[in-house]
């Protein structure tokens, strides 16, 4: 089939359960054009030059060929993640006051009680001898009460902005050959209703702050002044999003591949002071972000020989730089002790995952806590019915039970 | 015919610092089964001296807390607290100062640098005039910022001597620092940065005097009181750093016959020491800050330099080269980088800067306090430096591989609209009151690179 | 145990002090400092540190040159 296909094919929801056949075809052909005019890249080195190369963009309004997002139609302005340097540093620096080092070196590591807590709960609360979905029952209210906890959002409004969340992230989900006018307005709807809820729930802490992020946002300025209400409404929302739609897929991942792994999951219940290693390798084996859709060249680049022409949409196949085996000795195999591993699962550069350490801690206690169940457990469904985002890819459910 | 087997005899190591401790490891790693052997001149283990200048001054590390981790056990005998004083080429022996000959069948020289002391020796011998080079040194010094001096005089604005005045300001303790170039770190990052690093240090409330020397250290009683500089003017101190750059330790090898003086001991790509003939020698290596070698990056101009990673990755290759068979040699290639971090900021750079006749901004601004400087030379690209930009420097670095056009081409996204080069303006080291940290000293047409000193 | 981080390989992305505090901190915004000798208590958290380092920059191990007479 025709490379310039290749984007179609993998966006398309039969291959969600197993891309990665798809991405070793992509890592053939080094930079491949789409037949829209887009670029894709899949191999590990390239990639990496290219989230180091300052000629890369991540700001979408500097494309001048139009993507499968279609045009942004949004008033409300890009988050840090969709802004280049020096705009996305000062907001970064700024959201990174309330939430780790320099200023609040310890934030994330005194969540580790209250987390190794909420896990044991969720876990304690699986009934003996049913069926559990991984995800409805613990991969996604563990995160979600993190960062509701975190940011200073009342968890009882949860449903509220879930589906919020779900419209924009369905925004990002890139289909091509499909009519995107009705997904991408009510993506842009939820992101203003929840701009406008965070933005209010941050207003009414100015002043009268309760030890949260929000608080902090809006009440400590540095030197560098803090957040306007806009900046402070679109970091909000990125970061209540990132929160809770990445880290669910992580840990989910986590399970999924445990359990098809038994010899990793026997290693790590006889040694879990491995676990930090295995979820390195989870995150290169099984990215939440299979890929980076939104990066834009202002200039003429060549990759692999290819030209990529300035404005053009880049997607950079982070999931499949990861399996690269030019960078990686048995890319396809899961092995939690392997060394040296710089994976690309929370990319790389200036817009490295902002809440890395936070969903690596998480995912740390979250299968932790599950190692001495799991060696009991079984899945229901392999694979299990997947989301249909092929960004943001993990499982919808992961059904789970008794072995026996 | 099967190569010749090397992975035994005996390998003495000279230097027990970094180099020579990354050499032992990589010796084992690759088979070395023989008898090793590591002469260091301090009594301490090894240890790492970045931290030096900077966390155990501020008082935040102890000076006996920085050792170096192990990559793996060596075997090996160590003597510390014992100086070579010789090599015997013929009979390949070292010789030790406490009359104990080592018999070798390899040896690696990782003797390493020294600090350029104050020449006024009188005057270098007065309570309160100090060198940083040892941990026993940084031990003294930051006893001495504990105590609370009223002023304290840094005299020479390379890396060492900006970190150590960097550490006076976040301590609160007053500093003025003399420097006989036109601007702190000019002999290492040309004038712009250095014109940028000046107005850096004046905010940060240094009393920094650059055009000067200091003529005179004066003392009463035997302590430091003061200072007096070439413009006329004195200043009250009671302490002051010597911060002159460093000297090569290799006068043990003067009557070696191999190719050793001031500037370092010369060797070929692949570590090999050149004896005084210029002819290579095979069971002779060095590495490390006091080697000298060609590099085909910078049109194979002898490098020295006193960088971290050059330690690192020459000791790898050196160590890897001693126990290969000719074929299974490898080059020293590495592109030299380095850091320091002082006034808050975290400089790092690539390539090496002093090899250019134009520099440009490529991201950012220096009102920022946030930026990325693009060297060329002869119209392509040979070194980068970024403050606070660090994120970045990968780009560059494989352009100086590449040896990329400069300037280069536009299109970053926080890059100055339009990019105009400037001369790099790096001065002869000769007008600086430091020894540069790289040193040139091959043969340029249009310039003049070396490490000669002037006297006094 | 002893660390030493490759300061050149380092971009600062903090991992490190987000795990170890007490260990790594930012000394500005970029730049990192830390404690090259390691409490005992603060060993595991040194350890998650290296293993989380997207650079691999962090070595940890014995002292060097400990078994020097």
């Amino acid at each position: 089939m025709s490379t310039e296909t290749l984007f179609r094919r993998i966006a398309d929801y039969a291959s969600r359960a197993d891309p990665y056949p798809l991405y070793a075809e992509l890592r053939e052909h080094g930079a491949v054009r789409q037949d829209d005019g887009s670029y894709l890249v899949g191999t590990y080195d390239e990639i990496a030059a290219l989230l180091h190369d300052p000629r890369i963009s991540s700001d979408r309004r500097r494309r001048t060929v139009p993507d499968a997002l279609g045009p942004g139609q949004d008033d409300v302005p890009p988050a840090f993640i969709g802004l280049d340097d020096p705009e996305h540093d000062r907001l970064r620096r700024l959201a990174m006051r309330p939430f780790g080092p320099p200023h609040s070196p310890g934030r994330v590591d005194a969540l580790r009680g209250e987390i190794t807590r909420i896990a044991g709960e969720l876990a304690d609360g699986f009934a003996d001898g049913k069926r559990i979905d991984v995800v409805d029952d613990f991969a996604y209210p563990l995160p979600v009460t993190v960062i509701c906890r975190l940011l200073g959002v009342p968890s009882e409004d949860e449903p509220r902005f879930r589906t919020w969340s779900d419209s924009i992230v369905a925004g990002f989900d890139a289909t091509p050959d499909e009519d995107p006018e009705q997904r991408l307005r009510s993506a842009t709807e939820a992101r203003r209703a929840m701009a406008l809820y965070l933005g209010e729930l941050a207003e009414s802490r100015r002043g009268h702050p309760t030890g949260d992020m929000l608080s902090a946002l809006v009440n400590d300025e540095g030197p560098e002044g803090s957040l306007n209400p806009i900046e402070l409404m679109t970091t909000s929302v990125l970061l209540l999003i990132a929160g809770h739609e990445t880290t669910v897929n992580l840990i989910t991942n986590g399970v999924l591949t445990l359990l098809r792994h038994p010899d990793a999951l026997a290693r790590l219940r006889d040694d879990p002071a491995l676990m930090p290693q295995a979820v390195e390798e989870l995150l290169r084996y099984e990215p939440p972000v299979q890929m980076l859709p939104q990066r834009t060249p202002l200039a003429d680049i060549e990759v692999s020989g290819v030209t990529i022409p300035q404005g053009a949409p880049l997607i950079l196949v982070l999931a499949s730089g990861n399996r690269d085996p030019l960078r990686f000795a048995e890319p396809d195999r899961f092995d939690i002790t392997r060394p040296d591993n710089q994976h690309l699962g929370f990319g790389s550069g200036i817009h490295s995952c902002f809440g890395a350490p936070l969903a690596r801690l998480e995912t740390q206690i979250a299968l932790t806590t599950l190692l001495p169940r799991l060696g009991d457990l079984r899945l229901v469904e392999d694979p299990p019915p997947y989301r249909t985002n092929q960004v943001l890819r993990g499982p919808r459910h992961l059904l789970v039970e008794a072995a026996g | 015919m099967p190569a010749e087997p090397r992975s035994d005899g005996r390998i003495v190591i000279v230097g027990a610092s970094l180099a020579g401790l990354r050499a032992a490891e990589t010796l084992r790693d690759e088979g070395f089964r023989g008898e090793l052997t590591l002469v260091g001149e301090e009594p301490h283990p090894p240890y790492d001296r970045p931290p030096l200048t900077k966390q155990v001054l501020l008082g935040r590390v102890r000076a006996d807390d920085v050792g170096l981790p192990r990559r793996r056990a060596v075997e090996a005998h160590w003597k510390l607290g014992v100086r070579a004083s010789g090599l015997d080429p013929d009979g390949k022996k070292v010789l030790l100062a406490n009359g104990e000959h080592l018999p070798f069948d390899r040896l690696l020289i990782a003797t390493g640098t020294r600090a350029r002391p104050w020449p006024d020796a009188d005057a270098a011998r007065l309570d309160g005039v100090f060198t940083v080079r040892t941990r026993d040194d940084a031990s003294r010094l930051a006893e001495r910022f504990d105590a609370g001096p009223r002023r304290v005089l840094v005299i020479g604005a390379g890396f060492t001597g900006s970190e150590i005045a960097s550490v006076c300001r976040e301590r609160g303790i007053e500093v003025t620092v003399a420097e006989r170039g036109p601007a702190p770190l000019v002999g290492a990052l040309g004038g712009a940065l250095g014109t940028f690093a000046a107005r850096l240090q004046r905010a940060h409330g240094v009393d920094l005097r650059c055009g000067v020397t200091v003529t005179a250290l004066k003392g009463d009683g035997g302590r430091l009181t003061g200072a007096e500089f070439s413009d006329g003017s004195r200043i009250d101190a009671d302490v002051a750093v010597i911060a002159l750059g460093a000297v090569r330790n290799t006068e043990w090898l003067a009557d070696s016959g191999l190719a050793a003086g001031p500037r370092g001991v010369a060797c070929d790509a692949g570590c090999r020491a050149f004896d005084m003939y210029g002819i290579v020698t095979d069971d002779i290596f060095v590495a490390g800050d006091v080697a000298r070698f060609p590099h085909p990056l910078f049109e194979y101009q002898m490098l020295s330099l006193e960088h971290w990673g050059n330690a690192v990755a020459q000791a790898e290759v050196a160590a890897h080269n001693m126990i290969s068979a000719g074929p299974h040699r490898r080059p020293h290639l590495a592109v030299p980088v380095f850091w320091s971090s002082q006034f808050g900021l975290n400089i790092k750079s690539v390539g090496v800067p002093t090899f250019s006749d134009q520099v440009v901004l490529a991201q950012g601004s220096p009102e920022e306090g946030r930026l990325v400087a693009v060297y060329g030379y002869r119209g392509r690209v040979t070194a980068a430096v970024s403050v606070n930009r660090a994120k970045w420097l990968e780009h560059y670095r494989r352009m100086i591989e590449t040896a990329a056009p400069f300037p280069p081409g536009p299109g970053a996204a926080d890059g100055p609209e339009p990019a105009a080069p400037v001369p790099s303006d790096v001065p002869d080291p000769k007008v600086l009151s430091h020894g540069p940290t790289v040193a040139l000293t091959g043969h340029l047409p249009d310039r003049r690179l070396t490490l000669v000193r002037p006297g006094g | 145990m002893q660390i030493v981080v490759d300061l050149n390989r380092c971009q600062g992305y903090a991992q490190c002090a987000f795990l170890a505090p007490q260990v790594f901190a930012l000394h500005g915004e970029e730049a990192l400092a830390y404690s090259p000798a390691v409490p005992d208590d603060q060993l595991d958290r040194v350890r998650k540190a290296a293993t989380a380092c997207p650079v691999q920059a962090i070595l940890v191990g014995e002292q060097a040159g400990a078994d020097a007479g």
